[in-house]
């Protein structure tokens, strides 16, 4: 009898990439800043405060393995030994298992530290949506946090959520945001908060005659709605930013700025390692800092 | 006279008729149950249900449709029900029913499928105040249920393993969903499926039990609702709440419907 395979439609696209162009054998100071999240773990490699590669994973059953797993991924690919890194720094919420990190750094400063290498000085909204919380943060023009807001008690509005209405509808993550656009007219949003309970709704809508790409539409809605609801509280300033995974669907971005009426501030790099490369780069202006006070002292 | 309740549930419909006794004497007594029907909606729509539930019903009753002077839905798809003479609320309902199967009880906790709440009733079973779970999945059925679904077992085998172990596991996660994951990392690291069930039943319970502590415990606790069937989330709970006794009904999903009913006989709807 063949095996039955199940199909695991949350499962997101897991990355590896480098920067070819750099030549890390030449740098002064390399870092790496490490984040493990609650659902994604990402290593991060800079030299001399430019973004060299990362890794980005899913989070394993415990954090020190998740944080070798995701520097090893990258440093064998760019042909490096742990002992060429300089600095580590560990973020997210496993932060203090980083066994080869040398300081840990909360992630909201992180996220505001990448967020403003990746979107610019003019950053100064944030808004995180990561796998198990979500955060609104406010930054000034080098990345330093203001204020923020989190919730971190429910699924609803998280990256989490959405897996779980992947899985529901038996479509593959990635396709849940161009999929929504793909109705004839926008539904009203599901109502219920709970994921629980959204998940039972979907199913009613789709009994109701619904289609699929209907439904994901009115999830995609209400998950908008409930991380505006979130944002607004803190207030949007111009220079709005999105990291974490929910930054790759179209369907929840497109309507987030659609709700609060600005476009996101765009970028080529992959929104999941905002917090990684914030700690990273922390990392490089801490040894920046002694390599001056050094010379200064000599 | 016969009178019916019926209770749309999220997951089940559950339909009672009560008839008058005249039972000389004993004011109390004055109604009895006629008969009752509980189905699974299934594939159906919520009208369709309703429908359906009220024929079988009458069916094995031996009751006709013109017999039924007065029909008082509640629940959370009562408007569905198109028969209906009147709407109750589901907390007026089940405060209604439980004080009419335990007259003592002041403090009525009631957890079905996708609620959970604790109420206050006077004696005539009115509600006197209440809180509920409201938006939020942690403190009602589904939870219980989809942890059960993550170790494998029925909810009856999961109320029965809770009540196999003493370990006290902190649940972390309040959510549903990241308690899932939770309850797969206890899975992984070889924790008994008798202490991860008892662990997620405590976790209901104390969300339960914030609830009730906010109209606060006064006279005799009875729990209504289909985790009465769940003897472990009833250890959870008395430990919970602190209490020596919480009282059970004969037929706890049919509380409300019970209680719908009662309501149709007084005319208070």
């Amino acid at each position: 009898m063949a095996a039955e395979e199940k199909k695991e439609f949350w499962r997101w696209q897991e990355n590896c990439w480098l920067d070819e162009t750099k030549d890390w054998k030449s740098a002064k100071i390399i870092t790496a800043g490490i984040d493990v999240g609650s659902v994604s773990s990402q290593a991060v490699i800079c030299v001399d405060g430019e973004l060299f590669g990362y890794n980005s994973m899913r989070t394993g059953n415990n954090s020190p393995d998740s944080a070798t797993n995701a520097i090893n991924g990258i440093l064998d690919k760019a042909g490096m030994k742990l002992t060429d890194v300089t600095y580590v720094i560990g973020t997210g919420y496993g932060r203090v298992n980083v066994p080869f990190a040398h300081k840990a750094i909360t992630e909201i400063a992180c996220h505001a530290r990448g967020a403003n290498y990746m979107g610019g000085s003019k950053v100064r909204t944030i808004l995180d949506m990561g796998g198990q919380d979500c955060k609104a943060i406010h930054c000034d023009e080098k990345g330093k946090v203001t204020n923020f807001l989190m919730n971190d008690k429910c699924a609803a509005g998280t990256g989490r959520g959405m897996e779980v209405i992947a899985d529901l509808m038996q479509i593959p993550i990635a396709e849940l945001g161009p999929r929504s656009f793909d109705v004839d007219v926008e539904p009203e949003a599901v109502s219920s908060t709970c994921v629980v309970f959204a998940k039972s709704e979907a199913l009613g809508l789709l009994k109701a005659g619904y289609t699929k790409n209907k439904v994901i539409a009115a999830y995609c809605q209400a998950m908008a709605e409930r991380v505006v609801s979130l944002i607004e509280r803190i207030g949007v300033e111009d220079g709005f930013f999105i990291t974490g995974g929910i930054a790759k669907n179209p369907g929840v971005v497109k309507r987030i700025e659609k709700l609060l009426g600005t476009k996101a501030v765009e970028t080529k790099i992959d929104s999941q390692i905002a917090g990684a490369l914030g700690a990273a780069l922390f990392g490089y202006t801490l040894m920046a800092k002694q390599a001056a006070t050094a010379k200064a002292a000599a | 006279m016969i009178t019916a309740g019926i209770d749309m549930g999220s997951r089940t419909v559950k339909v009672v008729f009560l008839e008058e006794l005249n039972v000389e004497g004993a004011p109390q007594l004055k109604w009895g149950v006629k008969g009752k029907h509980m189905m699974f909606p299934n594939e159906l729509d919520m009208d369709e249900a309703a429908d359906k539930a009220l024929a079988d019903g009458l069916a094995e009753a031996g009751l006709t449709r013109d017999q039924v002077k007065h029909i008082v839905a509640t629940g959370a798809g009562a408007k569905q029900v198109r028969f209906a003479d009147a709407y109750v609320t589901e907390v007026s309902a089940g405060a209604r029913g439980a004080v009419f199967m335990c007259p003592a009880a002041q403090t009525v906790v009631d957890v079905g499928a996708e609620e959970g709440r604790g109420l206050k009733a006077n004696a005539q079973g009115k509600v006197v105040d209440f809180a509920g779970n409201e938006k939020c999945a942690a403190g009602a059925g589904a939870f219980a249920e989809s942890m059960a679904r993550a170790l494998q077992l029925s909810l009856k085998e999961f109320g029965e393993a809770s009540l196999r172990s003493d370990r006290v596991i902190p649940m972390n996660a309040q959510c549903t969903v990241f308690a899932e994951s939770e309850v797969v990392s206890l899975i992984h690291s070889a924790t008994p499926k008798e202490d991860i069930a008892k662990s997620v039943l405590d976790a209901v319970a104390s969300r339960v039990c914030a609830m009730v502590r906010r109209v606060g415990i006064e006279g005799e606790v009875i729990l209504i609702g289909g985790m009465v069937n769940n003897p472990g989330f009833v250890r959870s709970l008395k430990d919970a709440l602190g209490v020596d006794h919480v009282n059970l009904p004969d037929m706890p999903e049919y509380v409300s419907a019970l209680g719908a009913a009662l309501i149709a006989t007084e005319g208070n709807a």
